[in-house]
């Protein structure tokens, strides 16, 4: 038995120790908006913070994040993450939208720490967050746009 | 082949009755199988209004991120005015009233200035198999095009009808009854709402005749920017796209498919798999649909079923590709294009004559690889099996086909197949083929009641691909002394790709010239006095399909790097060059001149912040009834790195009806291309795909991303393609920019980093 803390809740997973967190999510607990995009760290698909840090769950194993606080999309609700999302419905980001998640959690997670991201801080930090309908130039926008709504 | 055989071959698919596009909004409902609650009404296939005041939308076309949701809902609001928040929309039933007669109608091989007899006779008759095919399908950048009459004509002969209920309701002429954002206002300050209209209409109303559309002067919500409807849920991970369907009792299911395209499994050991925690057993699939065979694990969770796949042996029998490699390929295409001028799409004057007497002959070859569409959700499929019928979950551009399909694999008619299309996490025409669903369905047959969800690994997807065909390209230019093009040639190999696909989707037998192998060479809008467009059809057994903007994408590099090198040697600026060939073609001179003074144009440009030189290109070109053209601004570095800092684009997309929708569309077509330009090559070698992931099939990043401008041209013409026109342009522009810096001219994509100079 693993025991997770997710969204601030406790969860008991039965599932073997080496499972990544990301199918813990998708096939035990069928939290979906955590998406599974490569399975090699490599899109940024599946993003959830684990100690308010952006991490890539698919390659997280879950015995590794026993007794650490995991967020995920649907508990992205405090300040930060409401700004974030607001802003990017706000510049319309999403296209299909199966990144999107991942990169409002890496963008929050940016903006917890750096609450007035340069382009090239911006960059640095998404850039691991791959887009195939290529938001990008509104992603950019978005995050300065929520900087600022933060700051205000 | 010549056009009478493919003529022949449509007149006998052909029905005799041609609709017009109002009344195909009028059809009866009962040509549809549209369901209504009790306190819906409807007077055609397309909208519904509530006694609740809610206006539903049957939504016929698959959100991919084009936005076509928004886009139709907007067509509705409009011409019924209602509020747009009264708007929602449910997904249409499979019926052949819902078919993509616009992507079709524009499968003829004929430039589209061609009104020669042949030319129009084959579009009628193409229009007309589009109508009676019905097939629903959301792509070729079509669906606001087809959509853009019927939608209105059903949204305003529903408003006309609710109008005449509420004046015979308030005892007064009809045209005293104001509807603003739902609300009816009548003297006297009577109001009423749409769900009190559709009360008082009764039963079966009768909608008037001769409903007239509202004059685009009064348009309220069409051509101003609107946001995506579902914005907000796929920001918040709510949005359900295919991998996120969750039926009570769900499987999920990982495969092993044979590693060579095609191949079939000889046999397999599952006996240590079988024994795994959570494992419900390990079955056996076939290749339907132009896939390929394999084993599955089928387990309750996906990271299961992928974990126990390891311990299957299975072996494989390989199939005809496992001969093939890249270079084997590429030599293939070489060949034919060497010994064939392939089938003459497009010929006028003595392109031969005029290039012997040029005064200045220029000739130069061209190759572009094979490309995968590599959507962000991998390929998915949820079927669940119930013995006498089937519930399908898929996120497809194709419902009528992936309806077939699961049908075929389980052995049911299809009217005993469900098919609920979820949002799609990318298409790019990956999700026209149905190998998926049909694989799915195999599976899920073997463990009846419980609903199975196949997913695909990133590798999965990537080498079980149908790619984006390579190409090899000559082209011939003649010039006179003073510099002006006398003659051009333009001649391509290549497979095609539309027999392939209607024969494993439809069972289509299709002959004749491939319009979408040539289309971006024969339809340019460049007035050559001579000129001759060919393409050579090369059979391989690589499995090809449609990928974002077809054949456009390959063939507006070979065009547009070519007039580059053309203008080059005739001592010309390109932009000007170009200018001069599209002196009767006011639309596109209008969107190459809007890019270039936007751009700027000849004016000096700064070195790039490492202090790299930068310099432009321009391209230009025209599909999907739009017209695009873009100017790149790229550096090299030392290390001989191409960066891109701004891509401005102008697009004549006739009416705009979401600019907002116009914009990302251009963004994403950009990337998209740009991605393909620097990165994009499938290789295989003996039938195997080498790449399988993001990290050696890489896409453009965040920190890649260049400024990317968009300038819709105002047109009061009725909308044209969006999804895919922002595409085919930027990798001449690129490389046109590469050749400015450096001199150095790039024949071949992916440009790749580090190989600039």
């Amino acid at each position: 038995m693993i025991k997770l803390q997710i969204n601030g809740q406790e969860k008991v997973l039965d599932s073997a120790p080496s499972t990544p967190l990301l199918w813990a999510l998708r096939d035990e607990l069928s939290m979906t908006g955590t998406k599974f995009g490569c399975g090699m760290a490599l899109c940024g698909a599946c993003t959830v913070h684990v100690d308010g840090v952006a991490t890539r769950s698919c390659v997280t194993p879950i015995e590794s994040v026993q007794g650490k606080s995991i967020t995920t999309i649907e508990g992205a609700q405090d300040k930060v993450a409401e700004a974030v999302k607001k802003a990017w419905v706000i510049l319309d980001v999403a296209q299909c939208g199966y990144c999107q998640p991942g990169q409002v959690m890496a963008a929050s997670a940016l903006l917890k720490v750096n609450p007035k991201p340069s382009d090239a801080q911006i960059d640095e930090a998404l850039s691991g967050n791959v887009c195939r309908c290529g938001s990008y130039p509104r992603i950019r926008q978005a995050v300065h746009e929520a900087a600022k709504t933060l700051g205000a | 082949m010549d056009r009478r055989s493919f003529l022949v071959m449509s007149s006998l698919a052909s029905g005799s009755f041609l609709v017009g596009c109002a009344s195909r909004a009028r059809q009866e409902l009962r040509s549809s199988s549209l369901s209504l609650a009790e306190n819906q009404m409807a007077l055609n296939a397309w909208v519904k209004v509530g006694q609740d005041s809610t206006v539903t939308v049957v939504m016929c076309r698959s959100e991919m991120g084009q936005g076509v949701h928004t886009a139709l809902m907007m067509l509705v609001a409009e011409e019924l005015d209602c509020a747009w928040s009264q708007v929602r929309w449910e997904q249409a039933p499979i019926d052949p009233l819902y078919g993509n007669i616009a992507a079709l109608a524009e499968g003829v091989p004929f430039r589209s200035d061609d009104e020669g007899f042949v030319a129009g006779t084959a579009r009628w008759v193409m229009r007309n198999f589009a109508q009676q095919m019905g097939f629903m399908m959301t792509g070729g950048s079509a669906s606001v095009r087809d959509m853009w009459l019927p939608m209105r004509h059903a949204a305003a002969s529903t408003r006309a009808t609710l109008l005449n209920a509420v004046a015979k309701k308030w005892r007064i002429r009809t045209d005293l009854v104001g509807l603003t954002e739902g609300q009816f206002y009548g003297p006297a300050g009577l109001t009423a709402t749409l769900g009190d209209a559709v009360k008082w209409a009764g039963v079966s109303p009768v909608p008037p005749e001769n409903v007239r559309l509202k004059d685009p002067k009064a348009f309220k919500l069409l051509g101003k920017p609107m946001p995506r409807r579902e914005g907000l849920a796929k920001v918040e991970g709510t949005a359900d796209f295919g991998m996120d369907v969750r039926p009570p009792g769900l499987l999920f299911a990982a495969v092993k498919m044979s590693p060579v395209r095609g191949g079939t499994v000889k046999s397999f050991d599952a006996s240590a798999a079988q024994s795994l925690p959570g494992v419900a057993g390990v079955v056996k699939f076939s290749g339907k649909h132009g896939g390929t065979g394999g084993v599955a694990v089928v387990a309750d969770g996906w990271w299961k079923a992928k974990s126990a796949l390891a311990s299957v042996q299975a072996d494989f029998d390989d199939g005809k590709m496992k001969n093939f490699s890249s270079a084997e390929l590429q030599t293939a295409l070489w060949i034919e294009l060497d010994g064939n001028d392939g089938f003459g799409f497009w010929k006028k004057g003595e392109p031969a004559d005029a290039l012997k007497t040029s005064s200045k002959r220029i000739e130069a070859e061209y190759a572009v690889p094979y490309l995968a569409h590599a959507t962000m959700e991998p390929m998915n499929c949820t079927v669940q099996y119930l013995g006498t019928h089937a519930i399908v979950w898929s996120p497809t551009q194709v419902p009528d086909f992936a309806q077939s399909a699961a049908a075929k694999a389980l052995g049911l008619s299809k009217d005993k197949v469900e098919v609920k299309v979820t949002y799609l996490g990318g298409g790019f025409g990956r999700r026209l083929e149905s190998d998926i669903i049909a694989q799915a369905a195999e599976i899920a047959k073997q463990f009846p009641n419980r609903p199975v969800q196949l997913i695909w690994s990133r590798e999965d997807d990537m080498r079980h691909d149908f790619y984006r065909p390579a190409c090899v390209a000559r082209l011939n230019a003649g010039l006179d002394a003073k510099g002006n093009l006398t003659a051009w040639t333009h001649v391509t190999a290549g497979q095609g790709i539309t027999t392939g696909f209607l024969g494993r989707n439809a069972g289509l037998p299709v002959m004749g010239p491939d319009k979408t192998s040539a289309e971006g060479a024969f339809d340019t809008a460049y007035e050559f006095p001579n000129v001759r467009v060919g393409h050579v059809n090369v059979d391989l057994p690589v499995p090809v399909g449609f990928w974002r903007s077809v054949g456009h994408s390959h063939q507006a590099f070979f065009k547009e790097s070519f007039i580059d090198e053309c203008a080059h040697a005739a001592g010309k600026d390109p932009y000007q060059f170009r200018r001069g060939l599209l002196r009767n073609h006011r639309r596109e001179l209008a969107v190459l001149d809007l890019a270039a003074k936007k751009a700027g144009w000849g004016q000096a440009l700064s070195p790039a912040a490492d202090g790299s030189k930068m310099a432009r290109g321009i391209a230009l070109h025209e599909c999907f009834g739009s017209a695009v053209a873009q100017v790149v601004e790229a550096s090299v570095n030392e290390q001989g790195e191409i960066k891109v800092h701004r891509v401005v684009c102008a697009i004549d997309c006739g009416f705009a009806v979401n600019p907002n929708t116009v914009a990302q569309q251009i963004e994403s077509s950009v990337i998209f291309g740009l991605s393909a330009a620097l990165y994009g090559q499938i290789d295989f070698d003996k039938g195997q795909v080498n790449q399988g992931n993001f990290n050696d099939y890489m896409p453009l990043r965040l920190n890649q991303t260049p400024v990317i401008e968009t300038h819709i041209i105002p047109s009061a013409l009725p909308p044209e393609g969006v999804g895919e026109p922002g595409l085919p342009p930027v990798a001449p522009a690129l490389a046109n920019a590469i050749f400015a810096l450096t001199g150095k001219r790039h024949r071949e994509l992916p440009l790749k980093t580090g190989k600039a100079t």
